[in-house]
């Protein structure tokens, strides 16, 4: 199953290379959100509770880009069928859809959390750094996991991409609520990782229920 | 055993009757040719004989595999040629067949063999892209026969290739290749001359004996 899904990671990440439709889009995406709210919001910089919701609702807009096109060759292009016939577990297809968008959310987030800072943000990202990452990390899992998971069932609707949004956003809430709750405390003057270990535990949890709820039913999304 | 048994098979998206009371037997090595006018049902019979749409009704069994509740053993055993050529546009040709070939469980070493057979080496490096669509349909024909499947299903298998491209295929995919195979054609006469077993469908139901296909 592993060796199949990082075949699949492979020919996707070639894809993207060569075609370059989503990591650009989504960074673009963020950095203009960004100066859409220095601008909207006519203060040179936030902290605490309002940078954090700023930060965190612009990242999961952005991947609704990422995970809007997440079955776009496969839909486009025969992949799905190629898959189907051919001797594979089809959770590898998850895996492989879900560490992709993983690595698209990194992508972004290299160029996006540094502008945000520069654009945004009062106080220095420096000191709250690594508990930031961790943030980041547990963040990404949940997006992937649920994102591969609503971009398979939106894969062979015609309406797909109206679809994705209005299925991932709603699922996305607890992700939301629970990286901006850890990260408030890291975004404030006086940083401290208050509340941290809680917040991240609800974030693990709710990282481990949408992985196995994939893994269970992913394989029934794609028969016909 | 046959390799393909269909007894009153049905199929239908929705309300409309895609198939209905097809039965056909076909045994190992022998060619079975569709006929039929554009939706007679003829691409559908062919995506149920490779699991990949369930029947709704009747009794379909391809390689010993009962459809739909064996169509976990299909997979790997059919080779599928149909009107979309699986292949990823941005790739080339060799990138193609070598993530089939990882699919598939199938060594490196056979994606140059195949590209050789499909007379595609020169060509191997360039996106599929940027090939012709005659090129095209021979690394799609080189996908589908990559893990040496023992059905294959075809659908307007020579389409878009010139006379010496269609010869150069005929090992693979042709009589010359032993294997047991669904072809669907428009070339009434050609289909006939290759074929054991001649279907033709009207409307998704075989037509009555003596009519023609076409008519």
């Amino acid at each position: 199953m592993i060796a199949t899904a990082r075949a699949i990671l492979h020919k996707d990440l070639l894809l993207e290379l060569r075609t370059k439709e989503s990591v650009p889009a989504m960074t673009l995406f963020t950095l203009t959100v960004y100066v859409l709210f220095h601008f909207g919001l006519d203060r040179d910089s936030l902290d605490g509770e309002l940078a954090s919701g700023v930060l965190w609702v612009t990242l999961l807009l952005a991947s609704i880009i990422g995970v809007s096109r997440l079955f776009g060759a496969e839909r486009e292009q025969g992949g799905i069928l190629g898959l189907l016939l051919a001797p594979v577990d089809r959770t590898s297809l998850w895996i492989a859809k879900a560490a992709g968008l993983f690595l698209m959310l990194v992508a972004v987030e290299l160029v996006a959390v540094p502008a945000f800072g520069l654009l945004l943000l009062g106080p220095s990202l420096g000191g709250a750094l690594p508990e930031l990452l961790l943030v980041l990390l547990l963040g990404n899992v949940g997006i992937a996991a649920v994102g591969a998971l609503v971009a398979a069932l939106a894969a062979e609707t015609r309406a797909h991409e109206l679809i994705v949004p209005l299925l991932l956003l709603p699922l996305l809430v607890p992700v939301l609520i629970s990286c901006a709750q850890a990260t408030e405390p890291l975004l404030r003057q006086d940083a401290g990782p208050e509340d941290l270990g809680r917040w991240l535990g609800l974030l693990s949890l709710y990282d481990v229920v949408f992985v196995l709820l994939s893994v269970a039913v992913f394989d029934f999304l794609l028969e016909d | 055993m046959a390799a393909i048994e269909l007894d009153v098979l049905e199929r239908r998206y929705g309300e409309r009757v895609a198939l209905a009371g097809v039965s056909v037997r076909v045994e190992r090595g022998q060619t079975l040719a569709v006929l039929g006018a554009n939706g007679a049902g003829k691409t559908t019979l062919l995506q149920v004989l490779a699991g990949l749409l369930r029947p709704h009704g009747g009794r379909a069994v391809v390689l010993g595999a009962e459809l739909p509740a064996e169509r976990w053993k299909l997979p790997g055993r059919v080779g599928y040629l149909g009107h979309e050529p699986l292949l990823y546009r941005e790739l080339s040709a060799r990138e193609n067949l070598r993530y089939h070939a990882r699919l598939h469980g199938v060594e490196g070493a056979r994606v140059e063999v195949v590209l050789a057979a499909v007379g595609m080496e020169r060509r191997a490096d360039d996106p599929v892209r940027e090939l012709s669509r005659g090129m095209v349909q021979r690394v799609a024909v080189a996908r589908a026969v990559l893990h040496e499947p023992e059905l294959l299903l075809l659908d307007e298998p020579r389409a878009n290739l010139d006379p010496a491209g269609a010869e150069q295929l005929e090992p693979l995919i042709g009589k010359p290749s032993g294997r047991t195979r669904v072809l669907v054609s428009h070339d009434v006469r050609g289909a006939q001359a290759e074929a054991d077993i001649v279907l033709r469908l009207e409307q998704g139901r075989p037509a009555p004996e003596g009519q023609e296909a076409y008519a």
